[in-house]
């Protein structure tokens, strides 16, 4: 890569290893960082200087292909941005088309939606979990989350006909009808789920070697969190209320029971408690609607061929990671002229400077673990 | 403050600003020279407490591109969005990173992009693309025969 050699000889932080300090490169392949991230590292002894990240190694320039994809089209892309939400980000772009050409969508269809988005974020805070174990060094919880993991991927399969890019939100509804055992499988799930969340806390959020780990390590005060646009645990585990589901709720989620989990920890530890929390709220809200899915049609009558009128369109939606924004310029044609996608990653990564100045580079991992990124959503 | 309010509250403040209609939150236009000053006062007044930048993007509209700032309050849960003008071949405007941190990696998106060059933005490089690359992928004139494939 020549970006790493480049690096090293004729850039700022050269000077900055004239005066005693070291650079390193972690990624763009590394275990640690999920994907291809690049941090160049700059080291006092094992204190951490500087944290620099650089991106685009999976930039594919999403934003101009949806230049020229129709409405229809579009969606799918966000599917690749953040694979372990898939089904939130198609949901955000329904939405948002959905707002433009101010279709009413039928009760089933959002039932159907805000439970899937639900088990998405189940899901993908299950993969967390597991993957940030394993991280700092546990690797058990791995395979406790993707034994309920895959139950969740099966469901997903048998509706869907996907497990990771489910593609499965259009505007106007869904795709399909559910399948038969949908809410059977569901119930399954919820059952076994629940029997096993205590040993989660049990593996490891009481460990003692974990809890120093992540204890004190990646502070961010509430301002800061704020000032960087941080969203979703992140900020939460801060103390921001940020919650869109609550603030600006979307299809029915002001007629669910749901908290808002808050933790003023401000540090790694804060923003795992925060992730587990919602994990039960998650569970409770799947367990208010699976019995009410309301009968009727699955997706409101559209034309093939979907114009949003001339103007903006912002919406936004609660993915596992925050805040997912879509911004439409519309133009009046079949495709968008311009379409802004705010990725929840792309501003929480930018924290992680602030977060890791001064901490020992062992802690970095548990940083970045305690953030949740995931690379696509970043590089777009 | 509701809507309604806070157009007022602008209106005596800040009487430079130019209302575009017909959106779903109070939209204002203001000069780029302007955007400094009136940035570093919508973070700090205490009634207004725009704290939260969260969107920082562009649009290309072929004669000119559009700057779009989306700023909400996490106090008083009120959204404004701020658009400045700058002419194509000079784009140029202040930047923000002091006030909201978070503008600091999304201007060097939108320099990376679309080339509109941030004035005393602390470290201006590509974010994105690599540093030797040509051009500025997201205006509407891009051409890439190579990377680019037409529908």
């Amino acid at each position: 890569m020549y970006r790493t050699t480049d690096i090293l000889t004729n850039t700022p932080n050269a000077s900055l290893s004239e005066a005693g300090y070291m650079v390193i490169n972690v990624g763009p392949q590394h275990p640690a960082t999920h994907g291809v991230l690049h941090l160049v590292i700059t080291l006092s002894g094992e204190t951490i200087i500087n944290v620099e990240p650089h991106l685009g190694y999976i930039h594919r320039s999403i934003e101009k292909m949806c230049e020229s994809l129709t409405y229809r089209q579009f969606i799918y892309t966000t599917s690749r941005m953040d694979y372990l939400s898939s089904h939130i980000n198609n949901h955000c772009c329904a939405l948002s088309v959905e707002k433009g050409l101010q279709i009413e969508i039928p009760d089933r269809a959002k039932y159907i939606r805000i439970i899937l988005d639900e088990l998405t974020r189940l899901a993908s805070h299950q993969l967390w979990w597991g993957a940030m174990a394993m991280d700092i060094g546990a690797i058990t919880p791995f395979f406790y989350a993707f034994r309920e993991r895959e139950m969740i991927n099966d469901i997903m399969e048998e509706t869907c006909g996907a497990r990771l890019t489910m593609n499965y939100m259009v505007p106007g509804g869904v795709m399909f009808d559910l399948h038969p055992n949908f809410q059977k499988k569901v119930k399954e799930f919820i059952a076994f789920f629940k029997s096993k969340i205590n040993e989660y806390d049990e593996i490891l959020t009481g460990n003692i070697i974990f809890q120093n780990r992540m204890k004190g390590v990646g502070i961010i005060s509430k301002e800061d969190a704020i000032s960087y646009g941080c969203t979703g645990p992140t900020a939460r585990g801060s103390g921001v209320s940020c919650d869109v589901r609550k603030l600006y709720p979307y299809e029915i989620y002001n007629r669910i029971e749901f908290d808002e989990i808050i933790n003023n920890g401000c540090d790694s530890f804060a923003r795992y408690e925060v992730r587990m929390q919602e994990m039960k709220q998650s569970l409770k809200i799947i367990e208010q609607l699976i019995d009410n899915i309301p009968e009727g049609d699955f997706q409101a009558k559209t034309k093939t061929v979907l114009k949003l009128p001339k103007g903006e369109f912002y919406t936004r939606v609660e993915t596992a990671r925050g805040e997912f924004g879509v911004y439409i310029v519309s133009e009046g044609g079949t495709t968008p002229y311009r379409i802004k996608f705010r990725s929840p990653g792309f501003s929480n990564l930018s924290a992680l400077n602030h977060m890791a100045k001064g901490n020992k580079i062992g802690d970095l991992v548990a940083i970045m673990g305690s953030i949740d990124l995931v690379i696509p959503d970043i590089d777009r | 403050m509701t809507n309604e309010e806070l157009k007022l509250f602008l209106s005596e403040k800040f009487p430079s600003l130019i209302i575009e209609e017909g959106n779903e939150w109070l939209t204002y236009y203001t000069e780029a020279n302007e955007w400094k000053l009136l940035a570093n006062e919508f973070c700090s007044n205490i009634s207004l407490q725009f704290n939260f930048l969260f969107c920082l993007t562009c649009i290309d509209w072929k004669t000119h591109l559009t700057m779009v700032y989306h700023l909400t309050s996490t106090a008083f849960k009120h959204t404004v969005v701020i658009k400045s003008k700058l002419n194509k071949e000079n784009p140029e405007i202040e930047t923000v990173c002091n006030i909201w941190r978070t503008a600091e990696f999304h201007e060097r998106e939108v320099y990376d992009l679309f080339g509109v060059k941030f004035l005393n933005h602390p470290d201006l490089r590509r974010l994105l693309l690599t540093d030797d690359w040509k051009g500025h992928p997201l205006l509407k004139d891009y051409e890439d025969p190579i990377n680019m494939i037409k529908l």
